[in-house]
């Protein structure tokens, strides 16, 4: 299992124990393989990807809070390429809010949610550790 | 008040020219960043797609094997392209100007221009007539500044040692003419090193180092006690002759690192050296291929650190 920073990475910390996933869990942060680079430049501080197995010949679950136009998604499967040729990869996601800009698709959906374009759905985790899904103007963000 | 000729207007980093004036929270970002970076070089594929496309020159003045070639890895595994020019047996010889050089570098496609020049200066001079998408990095100049090697001092202090807070650095040898001793002090300040002190003859060191905020020792094992960093630096042979010291042997004597004289620094110190280093001159080779030596590993996190501020500055 690989979660996706930073929603996606408390997702997987979640789920991983409770599938009782016997491979440890990877985290990755994919900015270096946005592709919106160019436009928005390197604004956060990327957090270090970490994949504690081989990605060769394994069946992923790659975990993320929501998908939306599928960009992220994209440059998770280039960056896990970089490090070897997984069996298959499934798409593992809490919820699908639909807008999506690339051919992608989840296998495991917790909820499909209609959020009109300019409103941003993102997973928080406040200080009292738990899970908010968050809905807010774009702007705002 | 004149903008910071590193930042552009939102206060972003444009080009990296020195480690003074750069806000803490830049610093950070870099070395923040290049911990990203360090993981992708122990990758089996070293390299991101991130600068596919882009245009790297380094423009060598002065000779320089390890920082240009450590430049050039980082700028491929960047996926950008490297384009390597010794200028020192090149156009300067011929009488082009600097600027007329680099002019006809940016009518090539530059966007990033790494320079090393043996004038200090010469990268802000380059910075100030360059267009707006390109970004100019100072791989070494004069005896000014040497940002790039002084944030991989930081961030291999950072990795053996957690945080700056608490921290005592010692920095040893030839301060006066050192560009990298200069950009280490800045950055130690910067982020909160409580201690810094340089130790070296009287001749090697600058006239008012204390006004940059660190303490002055003569003495080295007065000065090495109790540190948790010890940055020793090259002592260039050039020196003697200018009657700066007597002999190699008398310096080494006074100011190489032995082991009985690391033994007055904590027991975890560390050892730190930009290289090339000359052994039996500033450092003893026990020391240097010993357990409290970083110097290897200072030269892996320098490809991770000239990553990210070309990262940086390239998307700003």
């Amino acid at each position: 299992m690989v979660g996706l920073y930073t929603g996606g990475a408390w997702l997987a910390e979640r789920l991983h124990p409770m599938l009782g996933l016997k491979t440890p869990l990877g985290l990755m942060d994919i900015a270096f393989y946005r592709d919106d680079y160019a436009a928005r430049g390197l604004k956060h501080d990327p957090k270090r990807t970490k994949i504690p197995f081989d990605v060769n010949g394994s069946e992923l679950l790659l975990v993320d809070d929501v998908l939306y136009s599928g960009r992220t998604v994209r440059a998770a499967m280039n960056e896990l390429f970089d490090y070897g040729r997984p069996a298959s990869i499934s798409l593992v996601v809490l919820v699908d809010r639909g807008g999506r800009q690339l051919p992608i698709c989840a296998q495991h959906v917790g909820a499909r949610i209609e959020v009109p374009a300019g409103m941003r759905l993102a997973l928080k985790r406040p200080d009292d550790g738990k899970l908010v899904l968050a809905l807010e103007s774009e702007r705002a963000a | 008040m004149q903008r910071n000729p590193q930042l552009n207007e939102k206060g972003e980093l444009q080009h990296l020219l020195s480690i003074e004036g750069l806000p803490r929270e830049i610093l950070l970002q870099i070395l923040d960043t290049a911990e990203s970076f360090a993981g992708v070089t122990e990758r089996e594929v070293k390299k991101v797609p991130l600068l596919r496309g882009k245009s790297v020159f380094n423009l060598f003045f002065e000779p320089s094997t390890r920082t240009r070639t450590t430049f050039e890895i980082a700028a491929k595994r960047l996926s950008a392209d490297v384009i390597n020019l010794n200028i020192t047996v090149s156009s300067a010889t011929k009488g082009e100007s600097l600027l007329d050089t680099v002019a006809n570098l940016s009518a090539m496609q530059a966007d990033i221009f790494v320079v090393r020049h043996e004038s200090s200066g010469a990268p802000f001079l380059i910075a100030r007539h360059v267009k707006p998408h390109e970004h100019v990095i100072n791989a070494g100049d004069g005896r000014h500044s040497h940002p790039t090697q002084g944030l991989l001092d930081l961030f291999t202090i950072r990795h053996y040692k957690k945080d700056f807070s608490g921290l005592t650095v010692a920095i040893v040898g030839d301060v006066l003419h050192s560009r990298v001793a200069r950009s280490l002090i800045h950055g130690l300040t910067t982020l909160g090193a409580p201690e810094v002190r340089v130790i070296g003859p009287q001749t090697l060191l600058p006239a008012g180092v204390e006004a940059l905020g660190v303490r002055v020792f003569h003495d080295m094992r007065e000065g090495l006690a109790d540190c948790d960093v010890v940055v020793m630096l090259r002592l260039q042979n050039e020196r003697m002759r200018g009657a700066l010291l007597p002999s190699a042997q008398e310096y080494f004597k006074h100011y190489g690192l032995t082991a009985d004289k690391l033994a007055l620094a904590k027991r975890d110190a560390i050892v730190m050296h930009p290289g090339p280093m000359n052994r039996g001159v500033e450092i003893d080779s026990t020391v240097a291929d010993g357990p409290h030596s970083v110097i290897l590993p200072q030269v892996t996190f320098g490809i991770a650190v000239r990553m990210a501020v070309m990262s940086i500055v390239a998307g700003n």
